[in-house]
């Protein structure tokens, strides 16, 4: 894979507001069917840009003794965990950086949002935006093992901690194909991650609104704009991991990274609406009983057929 | 940067840590000084794997020992802390000087 | 060049991070600054070209300190620092101390003729050190995986003050544990 040119670190931030802001069209859309909303399809594909523009001119929230530095960071860190973690990303067979330790650089990026989401609780002095921060470190402490069990199995089997070469690896068989339980473990940690629903329960609705519950305006903004942005580069990621990146016939490998990042998101998108909220306590103890070992035994099962081939 | 000049820097973040080691009364906050110290050691072993031998791993090793070092200190030493603060409603350090003789 | 200056500013920064832990009176901001000190030796890392190891601190640390930061909170009797006040003993015996031993070393570290660079560094860090560790190195390896067990056992024996008994009765007998907080899978 090639070493991208200066034009991809432009190309890559547009791509990915393009990707987020149609993801959200679309959950917006699912959101007014489930509803039973009068009114045109148009409307709901317009709603994020709207909600978007409502609160840019928003007014900033301000609460008594809140830690305004840590409270900033934290809010911002979620879009900039999200974009550095992009930076390995291919588009095709290009991505802004293809470093040898790849898969390590996006997990230790996409980490920071257990600091950025734990800080925008904290910051405004909130009792119940902290238990949503809370909440967000205990479930990121439930998924984030199986979830380096997952990676480490893409990047076992490939041999490499290069994305480029993960993705090279894939050229005869996809990983989805014969490591599924560590791709839909993946899956499952990517919504983790976002703090989507199934996994909402850190801004959860019995919170107030839990670690946004005091955001408004532009930093309400940037923390649900940078959330969907995690869950879109989560997402995104499995592709060149486990579902042979831009390889298949006929288009170009850009495009297909494309259809397949689209596919995968929306059927994303689409099953997360059929979850309710899971309780912290009752994944906690899912992601350590169940599916530690599941992923364990998968990365045993692959490094055993690395070992046999 | 020169290998003195990283030997300086973890020297640096060394006494820095130790001092805090020493003065904080808070075992947690003592904690957080020790960690320090060891980041210091980080980049001192680091800067050596880079300047002095750079085609032996030893150097990495040592950093992967240091840092798992690291990761057993804080959490034996959060688990002391609960463990005390349990039974005796304690988390400074001049109040569990029970070894003292 | 570019390299240089970062490695002057992040060295630093580093500095001025860890100084600050023990300056600030809010224990947040005291975590997240020993966090700072940690993501910019992780950059000195990354800039000495290890990769692997500068990203495996940087997950880390972030990881650690976010966990330091529930603890501190839970311990600290002024987390906030909004009533600023000190909790310090000896400040000047360890100022002498610290300082004494930052002198001597930086006397050693200038005096020392230290040995001149012997090889380059291989093509992938990352590989030497994963051969490094499953090769020669196997025993220190298996000396850290041990350890690190021991310390999963130790501590949470240390931290948690129920056992089995509590969960499921005297004679073990009970269906379902009986936890303050059930969990998803025999709660």
């Amino acid at each position: 894979m090639a070493e991208a040119p200066l034009w991809s670190v432009l190309v890559l931030p547009a791509v990915l507001a393009v990707v987020t802001a149609g993801a959200s069209a679309f959950d917006a859309v699912l959101e007014a069917r489930a509803a039973g909303a009068a009114g045109s399809r148009a409307r709901a594909v317009a709603w994020p840009l709207r909600e978007a523009a409502r609160l840019l001119v928003g007014q900033r929230r301000v609460t008594t003794a809140a830690d305004g530095l840590l409270w900033r960071v934290g809010v911002l860190t979620v879009p900039l965990a999200a974009l550095l973690a992009a930076l390995v990303l291919p588009l095709g067979g290009v991505a802004v950086a293809d470093p040898g330790v790849g898969v390590v650089w996006f997990n230790a990026m996409e980490i920071l949002s257990w600091a950025a989401v734990w800080l925008a609780g904290w910051g405004p002095n909130s009792a119940l935006s902290l238990v949503g921060g809370y909440r967000f470190v205990a479930q990121g402490l439930a998924y984030e093992l199986p979830h380096m069990f997952a990676l480490i199995t893409a990047a076992t089997a490939a041999g490499t901690l290069r994305v480029g070469g993960i993705v090279e690896a894939q050229s005869h068989l996809w990983f989805a194909a014969w490591m599924p339980v560590a791709f839909l473990v993946y899956l499952l940690s990517a919504v983790a991650m976002a703090f989507r629903r199934p996994f909402d329960a850190p801004l959860g609705r019995d919170l107030a609104g839990g670690a946004a519950g005091e955001l408004s305006g532009v930093d309400r903004l940037v923390l649900l704009g940078g959330r969907w942005l995690l869950l879109v580069v989560a997402v995104a990621m499995s592709v060149p991991l486990f579902l042979g990146g831009g390889q298949g016939p006929l288009l170009p490998s850009w495009l297909w990274t494309l259809v397949k990042t689209a596919v995968v998101l929306a059927a994303v998108v689409w099953l997360s609406r059929r979850f309710p909220t899971v309780r912290m306590e009752r994944f906690a103890e899912f992601a350590w009983v169940v599916l530690l070992p599941l992923t364990v035994l998968q990365a045993l099962v692959v490094s055993v057929v690395v070992l046999a081939w | 940067m020169s290998l003195e000049l990283f030997l300086v820097l973890g020297a640096g973040l060394f006494s820095i840590g130790l001092f805090g080691a020493l003065t904080q009364q808070s075992v947690v906050m003592l904690m957080m000084g020790l960690e320090l110290m060891i980041n210091g050691i980080v980049v001192a072993a680091a800067a050596f794997w880079y300047h002095v031998a750079p085609s032996a791993a030893d150097g990495q090793v040592l950093v992967v020992v240091v840092i798992a070092a690291m990761a057993v200190e804080m959490a034996v030493g959060f688990a002391v802390v609960t463990a005390i603060f349990r039974a005796r409603d304690v988390d400074m350090t001049d109040m569990a000087a029970d070894l003292r003789g | 060049m570019l390299s240089a200056v970062l490695a002057w500013v992040f060295g630093v920064l580093a500095l001025v991070s860890g100084a600050l832990v023990f300056r600030l009176d809010s224990m947040a901001r005291v975590t997240f600054a020993l966090l700072a000190s940690f993501l910019f030796v992780a950059g000195e890392v990354l800039l000495l070209g290890l990769g692997y190891l500068g990203a495996v601190i940087i997950l880390m640390m972030v990881m650690e300190m976010v966990i330091m930061a529930v603890f501190m909170i839970m311990y600290m009797m002024n987390p906030a620092g909004l009533m600023p006040m000190a909790m310090f003993h000896n400040t000047r015996g360890a100022a002498g101390i610290a300082g004494g031993v930052f002198v001597a070393s930086a006397l050693g570290i200038l005096l020392v003729d230290w040995p001149r660079r012997a090889g380059r560094p291989p093509a992938d860090p990352t590989r030497a050190l994963g051969e490094a560790l499953m090769g020669g190195q196997m025993l220190t390896m298996m000396t850290l995986g041990l350890a690190l067990f021991a310390t999963i056992v130790a501590t949470v024996v240390l931290a948690t003050h129920r056992g089995r008994y509590d969960r499921f009765g005297d004679d073990l007998r009970a269906d379902r544990p009986a936890d303050p907080v059930p969990g998803g899978v025999d709660g």
